[in-house]
């Protein structure tokens, strides 16, 4: 489909030197400006926040609160990380989800559709949930897969399934928050391409299809304002959970 | 259409099933919460965490499905 399509700006094929500048790439360095000029908003330290301010707090206040309430008095040693990840798939699902496709000749692109870009956030969570499980307690970590005082024939037992959870996580945190944009990005254009050959076959049916596909358009774009945010959330949660089976060990 | 290609659509279509379960999973979890926070609505509001894990745990299934489902559509 086109609009999950990387291709290299200026040039027409990907081929030649191995670097490119690609539209994923410039959809990235947007979302970094948009984050950037959010948070540099709210950074003036008023004694009483403006409205800016007020939003930007209550933003980091939020992260803040998941890593505290999770991990606990250590918790705020991560939430650079945390915060970081929340922002960056919170920003491009949301950008991605705005309509620039009405500015002609643009080509907006959602960059956390492709799970290359959360494929990377969610192996930097567990590598550093790795080397801090690691760091800590060194090979006691290893503990993390045998719950403590459980009978020795049940522990034959868990310690397999507790690694397999714990080596699918990277794969699961990942996925999540690709598979949430793809999904909808493609429901958002089967339903649109129906609104289009409505509207082309000119007859009543057809207009009555294409009003009763754009209510659901509209229904599903907010829907999908919803689902970035709360894989966001997901994110930072499920990430916070992970570092402190690494710092807390159970 | 030929064999292959018509055995992929089926096996996507039959993919798909896991997402319909997953949809009844999610409700589950957001239905059983509802009913605890109207027993005890000062305490929900610490148990939201919980909430979206167990949310995650079965969109997660889901979300599997559907990529399954992708897998067997275009794989070659």
């Amino acid at each position: 489909m086109h609009q999950f399509a990387i291709t290299p700006l200026g040039s027409e094929t990907l081929t030649g030197s191995a670097f490119q500048f690609t539209n994923s790439a410039l959809w990235m360095l947007i979302v970094l400006g948009a984050i950037l000029l959010f948070m540099w908003g709210g950074m003036k330290r008023q004694l009483v926040p403006g409205r800016w301010q007020a939003s930007v707090e209550a933003i980091t206040g939020f992260v803040d609160n998941i890593t505290r309430a999770n991990i606990g008095a250590e918790g705020r040693k991560y939430l650079p990380w945390v915060l970081t990840a929340f922002l960056f798939i919170l920003f491009s699902n949301w950008i991605g989800a705005m309509p620039f496709g009405i500015v002609p000749a643009a080509h907006p692109f959602t960059v956390t559709s492709q799970f290359s870009i959360t494929g990377v956030l969610s192996i930097t969570s567990f590598a550093i949930v790795l080397v801090v499980g690691f760091w800590k307690h060194g090979l006691h970590f290893f503990t993390l897969f045998v719950p403590k005082d459980t009978p020795f024939v049940l522990k034959l037992l868990i310690a397999p399934i507790e690694f397999v959870s714990f080596m699918v996580r990277p794969f699961s945190l990942g996925l999540r928050p690709f598979v949430a944009m793809f999904a909808g990005h493609i429901l958002l254009d089967v339903f649109g391409n129906f609104v289009v050959q409505g509207l082309n076959s000119h007859s009543v049916l057809g207009y009555g299809i294409s009003g009763l596909c754009f209510v659901f358009v509209v229904g599903v774009n907010a829907l999908e304002l919803l689902v970035g945010a709360i894989q966001a959330y997901v994110f930072a949660l499920l990430t916070a959970l992970y570092i402190n089976d690494a710092v807390n060990l159970h | 259409m030929t064999d292959l290609a018509s055995a992929q659509v089926i096996g996507a279509g039959l993919a798909a099933i896991g997402v319909g379960a997953a949809a009844s999973g999610v409700g589950t979890v957001f239905g059983s919460f509802l009913q605890g926070a109207l027993r005890n609505p000062a305490a929900a509001d610490g148990q939201q965490g919980r909430l979206f894990i167990g949310f995650a745990a079965a969109e997660l299934l889901g979300l599997m499905a559907f990529a399954v489902a992708m897998i067997i559509l275009y794989a070659r």
